[in-house]
């Protein structure tokens, strides 16, 4: 008996940290393999072009990601512009001030949100949010746009994002202790203090989690966006031109035209570089918090 | 010739106060608590005596806690409760007030039946109060932080780390912070929830012999499961079951002379 327990027990040990183990690898495994594919265009190219120039000819050899990086940035810093705050607000209205039937009712319509495939959002936006910028929005400002813009990007972006960041803010605002807020309502806080000041702020690392996640997915999401961003390569400040996101890139030539010399190393890069820019988010956002806890 | 009547303010003041302390603070009418599942509280009525150390006791689960927390309607938070009746504090019904709720809610510190220390340092919590009355004064703040904590027995233990959070207390430190929290709001009633369950003999004697100081100027609702704690403190005993006032009266009544069965059970179990 004494025997089984023990073997059982052993065996549970080590399945569990084979799993872990393997956990662990596998970043370190996919890194590794997107620098060695990608090895020959850094080798030839020096970083800083690589990063920084806008010139993006493969025919001649030239690649330059500036372009993919500025159109991924942009759409993504629009996206959490969007849709952080009324994220951030909803969850604490949901949770501190609306009536808890409501909170009952929009969580299986926020999973149902959260679980549409992508593409689905793609053609929602390829249907309503392209023509209404072309329509609506732009020549409001008085510039024409095709509607396939940054702009059309990021709000198709934001869609996406809000149920994710909703869920995860909605648990986080969950989980602080209700003697917490009997302690600062006690004290003669109104229940707009009380939130400021126990459940931003007790809730604040868990904020900025569900911020690192929803950017880092932003950042990351490929096809709604290839739908409606116009892909087109461009460095522009306004909103209505089109760009071009690193993860589209990847998409739409991942297997053509892969009788350019190093074109399929530099897919290898992009994807490496956009792996990079994740875990960097992701470093970012866990220190940050790191740090938020320690109060 | 008209004489005048003439007025003895000294005499005056002196009838008034004697008035006020007669009139109950608290006054409970008809108080209902109940979710769907059922009664919590079934038509309470309770007068709380001023300046005097009101006892609660009852079996776990018999609405002590749902009590306090009607009070100072901290039964807001929870909506799947059902709140009906008056709870008068002073005679205005806190039940009904809008606007003045936070103000009402200070003139009651409450003690948890946990300690929920806010999340900032142990000096913020306990001037936490004071920011919210808008006293913005540093030496003031300063002041009271020190002499709340000095009461509470913690000053020797945190002087040195003030601004360290308060979560890193123990358990025991943080249930007296929290009451040096409460007392520094200056409130005219406490609610102390089973306030000694985490504290050691020591920091027990401490809490039981400052209540008694503060009965001279606050009124206490005390709930606890030690019922020599009850015979030591109370001036009034309310028995509760089943979310149902079953005997109140003197202590020495009470205890010593139970006239319901469940009582007297109660009273051989616990001792
Ligand atoms: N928010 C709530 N929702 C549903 N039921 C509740 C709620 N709060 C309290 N109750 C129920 O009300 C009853 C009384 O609870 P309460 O916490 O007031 O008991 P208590 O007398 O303080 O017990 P204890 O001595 O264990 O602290 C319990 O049966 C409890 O389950
Ligand atoms: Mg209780």
């Amino acid at each position: 008996m004494n025997r089984i327990r023990r073997i059982s027990d052993l065996l549970v040990n080590i399945w569990m940290r084979a799993g872990l183990y393997f956990l662990l690898a596998l970043p370190v495994l996919i890194g590794v393999g997107l620098y060695w594919k990608a090895a020959p265009i850094i080798g030839g190219h020096s970083l800083r072009d690589l990063l920084f120039s806008r010139q993006w000819f493969p025919m001649k050899g030239e690649f330059g990601f500036m372009p993919f990086i500025y159109s991924s940035a942009y759409v993504t810093v629009l996206a959490f512009i969007l849709s952080a705050p009324l994220c951030l607000f909803a969850a604490i209205y949901l949770t501190q001030f609306g009536k808890h039937r409501l909170l009952q009712v929009m969580l299986p319509v926020i999973d149902i949100l959260a679980g549409i495939p992508s593409v689905v959002y793609g053609v929602w936006g390829v249907l309503v949010i392209v023509p209404a910028v072309a329509e609506y929005v732009a020549p409001l400002f008085g510039v024409a746009s095709s509607g396939y813009s940054l702009l059309s990007g990021g709000i198709v972006l934001a869609v996406m994002c809000i149920p994710y960041m909703l869920n995860m803010l909605i648990e986080v605002f969950q989980t602080i202790p209700v003697g917490m807020k009997e302690a600062s309502l006690s004290l003669g806080a109104t229940h707009w203090e009380m939130v400021k000041h126990v459940i931003i702020r007790k809730g604040f690392p868990g904020i900025l989690s569900a911020f690192g996640l929803g950017i880092a997915k932003a950042f990351g999401e490929t096809i709604a966006v290839l739908m409606v961003v116009g892909n087109t390569l461009d460095i522009s400040v306004s909103p209505f031109s089109p760009g071009y996101p690193l993860p589209a890139l990847i998409a739409n030539n991942y297997g053509e035209m892969m009788s350019i010399p190093d074109y399929d190393s530099a897919l290898m890069f992009a994807a490496l570089l956009l792996f990079v820019i994740i875990l960097i988010i992701n470093l970012f956002f866990r220190y940050f918090i790191h740090q938020t806890e320690k109060i | 010739m008209i004489t005048y009547p003439v007025f003895s303010y000294q005499k005056a003041k002196r009838m008034v106060n004697h008035q006020e302390k007669q009139t109950p603070i608290i006054e409970i009418k008809g108080l209902n608590v109940r979710t769907r599942e059922g009664e919590i509280l079934k038509n309470i009525n309770l007068k709380i005596p001023r300046n005097k150390i009101v006892v609660l006791l009852g079996p776990s689960g018999c609405g002590k806690t749902t009590l306090l927390k009607s009070l100072n309607r901290l039964t807001d938070l929870h909506k799947e409760l059902q709140v009906s009746g008056e709870v008068l504090i002073d005679g205005v019904d806190i039940l009904k007030v809008s606007r003045d709720l936070p103000a009402m809610r200070q003139k009651m510190g409450l003690l948890s039946q946990r300690p929920f220390p806010l999340p900032v340092s142990i000096y913020r919590n306990v001037a936490y109060g004071l920011k919210l009355k808008g006293i913005r004064n540093k030496d003031l703040i300063a002041h009271s932080v020190e002499t709340n904590l000095k009461r509470v027995g913690l000053w020797d233990e945190v002087k040195n780390r003030l601004n360290s959070p308060a979560n890193s207390l123990s358990i025991g430190q943080q249930q007296r912070l929290c009451l040096a929290r409460g007392l520094a709001v200056k409130p005219a009633i406490i609610l102390a929830d089973e306030p000694t369950s985490a504290l050691d003999p020591i920091s027990t004697r401490i809490i039981e012999n400052l209540f008694k100081e503060l009965k001279e100027h606050y009124t206490i609702i005390l709930v606890t499961h030690v019922l020599r704690q009850a015979v030591r403190l109370a001036d009034h005993v309310v028995f509760m079951y089943y979310g149902d006032i079953i005997e109140q009266g003197h202590p020495d009544d009470i205890l010593k002379h139970p006239k319901t069965e469940v009582l007297k059970k109660y009273l051989v179990d616990g001792n």
